[in-house]
Formats: structure tokens, C-alpha cells, sequence
């Protein structure tokens, strides 16, 4: 049984998920994207991910506290390492897990 | 004479592509195993059952996005404010369908129709390489997509089941997250310029999340800084 909210939000989801994939595609494979927008778009992708992560590592709480100790903080460093060297998304993924489960014993 | 060879030149036209395609696309379904085993798990930990979490991963096909969408749900965050984070955390694929568009002049709207649903950033990464380096044909391309999405699929709904058998926070299974960010952000720094960008989103969205509350924190920085990226570009400051 799905809740309708539920059904709502993955509609949802979905539909603004796909917008972005097909506009392009189907409008602009014959045009270009104004200059300066492509340019913008070029850094969101780096943008997104770095906003997205730094919070996560050195905020915790409710209300959100800065905490630069936090082992999601230390792995991070070594997880990073493993990530420029190796340039593998599967063994990165592994290794943070491995690392942070070696933390959460040592700590 | 003709007409009795075509469709055996076509069915094994159709092979050989189904073959190249899948070539190309199993280190994606590789990477994607253990995010959608994380996602299925984590997913399942924030009270989501198996068809929910199927179905999330059917319609959206969006790693970063479920998660974050699973994290916010487990806040209690409203749908509306969901749905548009997904929207901000997905534009991103506007660039990677404009880039891969020039190569797809040859498709019809109905087979565009497909394949802009499997546009992420790993089949892109892949597709975009390919089209450039070699004889890449959309056929080929369109099995990519299919393939990395049956294994999302199929990833999360395994993640899904298995996690009630899984404790919370074991095998580390919280920073797998934050471990795909961290790669996917590695694969994103291709200059010097991106790595200013990147540290200035981050910087920002620090700051951002400590005084607002909520997730809105994603979208100002990330906006801000693509801005400021661009700022520097034009002005040639830091150029590579």
C-alpha cells in the first residue's frame, strides 16, 4: 500500500528529475545554450556536490553546530586520497565505509 | 534475396550493439551496486517499504537526489520543499542532455524520449567519452543508459530487503553517502577553476547551514558559487 503523499512526491520527483534530462535533447540538440548559461551550468555539477558534502562533515546537531572534530570530518581526508588516486566511484564507496566503521571502533 | 538477409543482418546488427552497449556500461552498474544496496538500505532504515523504494528509484532514477530526498523525508520536510531540492540537485543534467544532444540528431522523439530518462551523471561521463573517441551510435548509447538503470533498479530494491536484516549504522553503511560525493566531486575537479568553485561551495554552504535551518543551504551556495566561478572566468582570474 503507497500513501498518496508518497505517490505525490515520487511523481513529483520524477517529473522535475526528467524535465532538465529531455528539454535539451529534444529543443536544443539544433541550438546552442546562451554562453553565459552553459557557462554557469559547467560549475554547478562541482558546485552541488562540494555544497552538499562539506556541511555533512563538519556541522552536527539541532540547531546545526560547527564541530571541526567529527569523524565523518577525519575519514574524509583519506576517503578523498583514495578517490583522486583510484578514480573509482564502487571502491571509494567501500573504502569510506571501511575507514568510518574503523573509526567508529577506534574513537 | 535482400529482403530474406535484412533481418537476419539486422538481428545480429542489434546484438553486436546490445554487446558494445553493455561493454561500456557495467563498470556504471558496478559503481551503482553498492550506492543502491546504501540507498535500499537507508531508505528502508527511514520507514520506506519495498515497492516505495522501487518505485522512487523507477520514476527518478537520480542517486544523489534519493538520498538526499530520503534524508529529508526522515526530518519530516514537505513534499513541495523535497521535490524542489531534487529539482536544484538535478538541473545539472540540462548540461550533460546539451552536450550529448549534438551527438543525437539521428533519434526520434520517441527514442529521445527514452533516453533523456537515463541521462545521470555516470552514463553521460561514459556516453560523452565515447561519442567523442569513437564510432559511438545513439543504439549504443540508449543500451548504456537501460543497463546502468536496471542495475539501480535491481541494487535498491536487493539494499531494500536486506536491510531489515541489517543493524543501523553497520559495516559503516552512513558514509557511503558521503563517500560517492566525495568521488563524484573528485571526477568534477578538472581545473583549477573547479577547485576554487568547489571550495567556495562548500565554505558557503558551511556558513549557510549554520544559520539557516533547513536544506536550503544546498541551493544558495551552489548558485553563488557557480556564479563566482563564472565572475572568475570572465575575468580571467585563476584561468587554467
Amino acid at each position: 500500500m503507497i500513501r498518496s503523499e508518497y505517490l505525490l512526491l515520487v511523481l513529483g520527483m520524477g517529473l522535475v528529475t526528467y524535465i532538465p534530462r529531455w528539454v535539451p535533447i529534444f529543443f536544443l540538440s539544433r541550438r546552442q545554450l546562451p554562453r553565459w548559461f552553459a557557462e554557469w551550468l559547467d560549475f554547478i555539477p562541482v558546485a552541488i556536490l562540494s555544497a552538499l558534502v562539506f556541511p555533512e562533515l563538519v556541522t552536527g546537531g539541532s540547531p546545526r553546530y560547527l564541530d571541526l572534530m567529527r569523524p565523518q570530518f577525519i575519514v574524509a581526508l583519506p576517503t578523498f586520497i583514495f578517490a583522486l588516486k583510484t578514480r573509482s566511484l564502487g571502491g571509494t564507496v567501500v573504502a569510506g565505509m571501511l575507514l568510518f566503521w574503523l573509526a567508529g571502533k577506534l574513537i | 534475396m535482400v529482403n530474406t538477409s535484412e533481418p537476419a543482418a539486422e538481428h545480429l546488427a542489434a546484438t553486436f550493439i546490445c554487446k558494445e552497449g553493455i561493454k561500456a556500461g557495467w563498470p556504471i552498474c558496478l559503481g551503482y551496486f553498492p550506492i543502491g544496496l546504501a540507498f535500499g538500505v537507508l531508505a528502508q532504515k527511514a520507514g520506506l517499504n519495498l515497492v516505495e523504494i522501487g518505485l522512487m528509484s523507477l520514476l527518478v532514477f537520480a542517486g544523489s537526489s534519493q538520498f538526499v530526498a530520503v534524508s529529508m523525508l526522515s526530518a519530516g520536510a514537505s513534499v513541495l520543499s523535497i521535490v524542489l531540492t531534487t529539482f536544484v540537485i538535478n538541473l545539472r543534467h540540462l548540461l550533460m542532455s546539451s552536450s550529448l544532444g549534438v551527438y543525437l540528431r539521428s533519434m526520434n522523439k520517441s527514442w529521445i524520449a527514452l533516453f533523456a530518462y537515463g541521462v545521470t551523471d555516470e552514463s553521460f561521463a561514459v556516453n560523452l567519452t565515447r561519442f567523442r573517441d569513437s564510432n559511438w551510435d545513439w543504439r549504443q548509447a540508449l543500451v548504456v543508459n537501460q543497463t546502468a538503470n536496471v542495475a539501480w533498479i535491481a541494487s535498491t530494491i536487493v539494499g531494500a530487503y536486506s536491510g531489515q536484516f541489517i543493524p543501523a549504522g553497520a559495516f559503516g553503511i552512513d558514509y557511503a553517502l558521503i563517500a560517492m560525493f566525495l568521488c563524484l566531486l573528485v571526477f568534477q575537479l578538472r581545473g583549477r577553476l573547479y577547485a576554487v568553485t568547489a571550495i567556495v561551495a562548500g565554505v558557503l554552504a558551511v556558513f549557510l547551514a549554520l544559520l539557516i535551518p533547513g536544506n536550503s543551504y544546498i541551493v544558495l551556495a551552489s548558485v553563488l558559487a557557480a556564479f563566482i566561478g563564472v565572475v572568475c572566468r570572465r575575468k580571467d582570474i585563476l584561468n587554467d
